[in-house]
């Protein structure tokens, strides 16, 4: 058993004794007394706990992202540096912006802010005014109206980031150094938490420890901990697993692994079809796409999870894997009910399989929300139309947020199969998707408007591909 | 001065003044930080690197105890028992509280003395706080309250505002009404009615930093709290009631907080009261920190409010009779309910002279959280069947709205012409008409207004939408005696300043901008100047920092007290220089005594040796205001406040998603104190209107559980939702008629109120959706789901 190295500001720590479930900003606020990182609702939707994360980036230099401490579990940073707001001392461009555009009131939400700008000015991404608000989108302010901030991050971008190479290589290898070889395995206060560093390590070590909780980001079974104080005796972490953490492009085809982040699927998804790119953009906050996978964004099984029914549009092929045996089935054959899925115990997510668009195929995304940023969808569509000259010949109508899981709607394919994709057969689909759905109502919609809004989307589509506007971002 | 030779004691006292005089003094043109600069923030520094402390950061004493309030499961019960022995046996457990173990009363409310600290024989709301456990942790206190055992024996809860009808019984408050002229009569022979409903939903504060408090005991059972609150003499009266102590055994402290909102207003009373009788019980020191979801469940929002209207007005609409009828969900308890909706009643006019009216208020109890302040308290809700109600005549007539609304303004300053509001104040001070006008040019409205209508006409799916509304505000407390603040000043002998005033930091830049009044009276830099926190220690019987009056008052109490300081400055110059009065000029970083010059630090040192004091209080009561509640007439406001908006919206007609593309505002401030602050005060209030009017949503279950506890759940507007094309003015005619601090006006809470705009052009929208046919309900908050029901609604009265 070993202790969590990682550096903190520049300096090496080595902890033991604490739960592995124990949050990086509890431990920053309580232990080390470093008090300008901020708990807003410890569920990661606020942004005021934003620290930056550095690693080696596997070429011999470093990566690094914004991510919330809140839901992060203090075992993730071995290996890792962390820095807050304290690092920065207090006159760093984005620093003097800050308070140079009036863009504190309160000040509550500010550290946050500071260390989200801090990490695109490292990442060169203040580039533009929508960069600096996707940027920003998952930090909640409650006083200024996001203007002052937004000026803040555009001057900041002004001032360059000099990338000292040599100094970040030698950080890289010094990270490389603490995090050491083999499987990383830490235990405190009865916790127990294993890293293992590749897929077959990953298999042996949840073969041994089937009823262990698998994480990367902890971007939901963070919240198990801080919401609904769940006692998790045993955590495989799947984050620094390197065979699950590749995109590969071939003929056709697009591989995410299992343990690829939002953010690094982002850009590959994008290509596939700008519906893709915009439903990335959307996901979550930005932070939690810096932590949150792809692979967990599946494996969870949750029913208003934004890229399950995207993906099951397009005919993506789910790869599990259990000790030396590997499997794969249609992504939507993985949810079989609410809550379960078609996972054995020591089996896991491996990656996803996308086909990529043929010349004859259309695709559309919608997620419904009542805010555009950073909200969960009352209903998420996703489309592919397979055509045959003019006529359907593939449809695959998939949606979130209208069962107990991600479905694909078999009345309204069937209804437009056959047909040309014209009005008159959409609003056919439309009416028989009341045989697909009987939606909840809950704090997000009622079961009418998701029925509507389902049906609309599929309304949008086919309007769409006429060139009629249909979206508010669409206008100025 | 040289500091070093004025001592404390020896001969200093015998140094000649004359021979102090060692340096020329300076001469800069200008002080640094004076009234009508953009000073930026004074904890601007300290707010990015980290360092501004809030409760929370403070190093916790050795064996703080951490306090978990647990909530009760059911809406509206008896108790029929609550076994917390396991809780007590609980590891890591220190002291467990019920109502039992309160040696003072079991009440932290602000007036009424319904807002039990614990629940004692029944439970009224889902949440609510039934006992205390204080652990060595907060997870084991959190953990051993879940052990406790309750029964219930349910009661019918009311939820919504129709159960609360539906379940008869008494209102909250007894019913009020205001009456002007006479609005059946007028009403009955208008040649045009319209009549109509509009509900505008509650709103959670979200300050990012959750409800806190800690409390450390003293000696003679004394206690010191340190509070998140804007109303630290009402938490001290809390505590202290709370404790059966007299208000001078309590101390309450707090130099900031992450976000009030009106939410830190009543409520963090309770908190506060739990942290105290626990460090009394236990004589350790003690912190209640809420968890974000407990906090939302627990504690008070934004009222929710329904308005029936019914209007009468002429061909070319002109408001002859208004008849209004509010209904207001309150919540469990009165908490500020009843300020708040007679607020909701002030602000039913607007900025429009209703002629004839009556308004009818009703205050409903609902088993849910004691609703409480949050910015504007009650006058949003008050605004919005107004403006609803000017759109609808607009559209009944083929007018544009805008025309409609400067039709119905009350008249301008300086007109001659009388118009009185509801509750019969002559409005002397309008100023609207004149905004509207430079807003509807800056903002090019006719030609947007084209430009909207041509855009629907080829544009099947997106509809746009556009409105110019005005805000008209009135400023004061309405419980007069509110209206009065207090402020402490010291003077050091080395010429530097410690200000002290009733008013607490919320983020607002109060204390920046008091300090800049300090800073300008002694014509000083305001880097001379040490703000501090705010405490019952220093200044006592405070108001709430609340009602957009913060500079107003604690800016004139300050002054005050700098004045006393600096008239004794004066005489002591008159004095020892022997020159008429006349001949003290104070001058920045100086002061002129006849022929002669002294720096402010020099005359402040002689002043001392010559034993002036240097220390004052200073004490401001709004001069003017009165207020006769039982026939609901007088002058409740000190003056108004105005502003305008201009709004443009698109909608998505398929799934009610909508976006503001652009929005222009001009408000009156009178003369700013500090116009970086008050537009970051407009900025800030709009977008939080607009989160009030879009998208934040309060949803409670049929059990009465609030499910929109956390921001996962509750949305409230990121940066993406703020229009990019944002352009913000401070009206540069503006000046308060009335003597004001520098003739600035409040500008916390008017703002808020620019977000009217938003909704109306979102109703704009809608109505451009059915072709201007039929004119549509639409509710607040206008989520992408009642933006498609009103488009759906307008469209099938094809």
């Amino acid at each position: 058993m070993a202790p969590i190295r990682f550096l903190l500001n520049g300096e090496e720590r080595a902890v033991e004794g604490l739960h592995p479930t124990t949050t990086v900003l509890n431990h920053l606020r309580y232990s080390e007394r470093l008090t300008g990182t901020k708990e807003g609702c410890a569920e990661g939707d606020c942004g005021a706990c934003t620290v930056v994360l550095a690693e080696p980036d596997g070429a011999g230099g470093l990566k690094r992202r914004a991510v919330n401490a809140c839901i992060l579990f203090l075992p993730a940073l071995h290996g890792r540096a962390v820095e807050t707001v304290e690092a920065l001392g207090g006159a760093h461009p984005v620093q003097t912006a800050m308070v140079e555009k009036h863009a504190s009131q309160c000040g509550f939400c500010t550290p946050g802010f500071v260390m989200q700008l801090y990490s695109g000015w490292l990442n060169e991404t203040l580039t533009d005014r929508q960069a600096v608000k996707d940027l920003v989108s998952g930090n909640l302010c409650r006083c200024t109206g996001y203007g002052p901030i937004v000026e803040a991050g555009l001057e900041a971008g002004r001032h360059e980031h000099v990338a000292d190479g040599p100094a970040e290589a030698r950080l890289a290898s010094r990270l490389e150094a603490l995090r050491g070889a083999g499987v990383f395995s830490y235990e405190g206060e009865g916790g127990l938490w294993l890293s293992p560093p590749d897929v077959d390590a990953l298999a042996d070590t949840y073969a041994a420890h089937p009823d262990a909780r698998l994480v990367a980001g902890a971007t939901d079974v963070g919240l198990w901990v801080t919401k609904q104080h769940r006692d998790l005796p045993v955590l495989i972490d799947v984050s620094r697993v390197a065979d699950l953490m590749h995109v590969e492009e071939a003929p056709g085809r697009l591989y995410v692994g299992a343990a690829v982040t939002h953010s690094e699927a982002a850009a590959k998804l994008a290509g596939i079809h700008p519906d893709l790119g915009e439903l990335m953009r959307r996901f979550a906050g930005h932070q939690v796409r810096n932590a949150g996978t792809v692979g967990g964004n599946i494996a969870n099984g949750s029913p208003i999870g934004d890229l399950p029914p995207a993906l099951i549009a397009l005919g993506a092929t789910l790869h599990l894997r259990k000790g030396d045996e590997a499997r794969s089935l249609p992504l939507e054959d993985f949810f079989i009910d609410y809550g379960r899925q078609d996972r054995t115990p020591g089996e896991f997510v491996a990656a996803v399989e996308v086909p990529l668009l043929q010349p004859f195929e259309r695709f559309h995304a919608s997620k419904i929300a009542k805010r555009m940023d950073s909200d969960i969808s009352a209903v998420m569509a996703a489309f592919k139309l397979g055509f045959a000259g003019e006529t359907v010949a593939e449809a695959r109508l998939a949606f979130g947020g209208m069962a107990g899981i991600p479905k694909r709607a078999a009345h309204a394919e069937a209804a437009l199969i056959g047909k040309p994709f014209d009005e008159v057969a959409c609003r056919a689909a439309m009416a028989a998707m009341e045989a697909d759905f009987q939606p909840i109502t809950d704090m997000r919609a009622t079961s009418d408007y998701r029925l509507k809004a389902a049906q609309n989307a599929l309304l949008r589509f086919c309007l769409s591909l006429r060139g009629v506007r249909t979206r508010v971002a669409e206008v100025a | 001065m040289d500091e070093t030779r004025i001592q404390d004691r020896g001969e200093a006292g015998t140094i000649d003044p004359a021979t102090l005089h060692e340096k020329a003094p300076p001469h800069p043109r200008f002080i640094e930080g004076g009234v009508g600069t953009s000073l930026r923030h004074d904890s601007g520094a300290k707010h990015v690197s980290g360092q501004a402390r809030y409760v929370d950061d403070d190093p916790e004493l050795p064996g703080t105890l951490h306090i978990y309030l647990a909530m009760a499961q059911k809406a509206h019960a008896r108790i029929v028992s609550m076994d917390l022995a396991a809780v007590r046996a609980a590891p890591g457990v220190v002291a467990v509280l019920t109502a039992a173990d309160i040696p003072g009363r079991n009440d932290y409310s602000p007036v009424f003395g319904d807002d039990p600290i614990f629940a004692e024989e029944s439970v009224s709301f889902l949440g609510q706080p039934l006992f205390a456990v204080a652990g060595e942790t907060l997870k084991a206190a959190r953990a051993a309250a879940g052990l406790a055992r309750v029964a219930y024996e349910e009661k019918p809860a009311a939820i919504t505002l129709d159960e609360a009808l539906a379940l008869g019984g008494e209102d909250l408050l007894p019913p009020h009404t205001m009456r002007l002229g006479e609005p059946e009569a007028v009403l009955a022979a208008a040649p045009h009615r319209i009549a109509g409903r509009v509900e505008t939903g509650g709103q959670d504060h979200f300050y990012l930093e959750g409800q806190i408090a800690t409390a450390v005991p003293l000696e003679d059972g004394d206690v010191l709290v340190r509070s998140s609150t804007q109303h630290p003499s009402e938490v001290q009266h809390n505590v202290a009631k709370a404790l059966g102590v007299p208000d001078h055994a309590v101390t309450v402290e707090v130099r900031r907080m992450g976000g009030g909102f009106g939410g830190k207003e009543s409520q963090p009373a309770l908190f506060a009261a739990v942290c105290a009788l626990v460090a009394v019980k236990t004589g350790r020191p003690a912190k209640c920190r809420l968890d974000r979801d407990d906090d939302m469940e627990m504690t008070g929002k934004r009222h929710e409010m329904r308005a029936d209207y019914d209007f009468g007005f002429d061909e070319e609409g002109r408001i002859l009779a208004a008849d209004l009828k509010h209904f207001v969900r309150c919540g469990y308890s009165r908490d500020l309910s009843g300020a708040i909706a007679d607020r909701a009643m002030f602000h039913a006019d607007n900025a429009y002279a209703l002629h004839n009216a009556r308004i009818h208020s009703r205050r409903l109890k609902t088993h849910t959280a004691s609703n409480t302040a949050f910015r504007g308290f009650g006058g949003p809700q008050g605004m919005v069947a107004v403006e609803r109600a000017l759109d609808r005549i607009a559209h009944e007539k083929g007018l544009d709205p805008l025309d409609v609304r400067k039709r119905n303004f009350y008249p301008a300053m300086g007109s001659g012409v009388e118009a009185r509001t509801p509750y019969h104040m002559a409005v002397t001070d309008c100023v609207i008409a004149e905004i509207v006008e430079e807003l509807e040019d800056s903002s090019d409205y006719r030609a947007r207004r084209r430009a909207v209508r041509a855009f629907n006409a080829q544009s099947p799916v997106l509809k746009k939408g556009l409105a110019l509304t005005p805000v008209k505000f009135g400023i004061s407390f309405t419980t007069t005696h509110l209206n009065q603040a207090g402020a402490l000043v010291h003077l050091y002998k080395d010429g530097s300043v410690q200000l002290n005033h009733g008013g607490t930091e919320m983020g607002q830049g109060l204390f920046t901008k008091v300090a800049q009044v300090v800073a300008e009276e002694f014509q000083i830099d305001v880097s001379r100047i040490r703000i501090t926190a705010t405490t019952t220690a220093k200044v006592p019987n405070t108001s709430a920092t609340a009602a957009s009056s913060g500079s107003d008052l604690n800016g004139m109490a300050a002054r005050e007290a700098a004045r006393t300081i600096k008239e004794r400055l004066a005489d002591y110059a008159v004095r020892r220089y022997r020159v008429p009065r006349e001949e003290v000029e104070f001058l920045p970083g100086r002061v002129r005594i006849g022929e002669t010059e002294l720096s402010f630090d020099d005359l402040v040192g002689e002043a001392y040796l010559a034993r002036v004091s240097l220390s004052s209080t200073g004490f401001y009561a709004t001069p003017g205001i009165s207020y006769d509640r039982d026939t609901a007439s007088g002058t409740p406001f000190y003056y108004f406040a105005y502003g305008a908006a201009c709004s443009e919206v698109v909608i998505d007609t398929l799934t009610g998603e909508n976006r503001v593309i652009r929005a222009d505002i001009l408000h009156d401030v009178g003369r700013s104190l500090n116009p970086a602050l008050d537009l970051g005060q407009i900025e800030g209030g709009f977008i939080q209107g607009m989160g009030w009017l879009t998208m934040e949503e309060l949803w409670w279950d049929k059990a009465g559980r609030l499910r929109t506890h956390a921001p996962s759940t509750y949305k409230i507007p990121t940066a993406n939702d703020r229009p990019d094309d944002l352009r913000i003015a401070l009206w540069d005619k503006g000046r308060n008629p009335a003597a004001t601090i520098y003739r600035s006006k409040a500008v916390g809470e008017p703002p808020f109120m620019l977000a009217l705009s938003v909704f109306s052009a979102l109703g704009d929208a809608v109505l451009a959706a059915g072709d201007h046919r039929a004119f549509p309900d639409l509710d607040a908050p206008a989520t992408p789901e009642r933006i498609l029901a009103a488009v759906d609604m307008v469209r099938a009265a094809r």
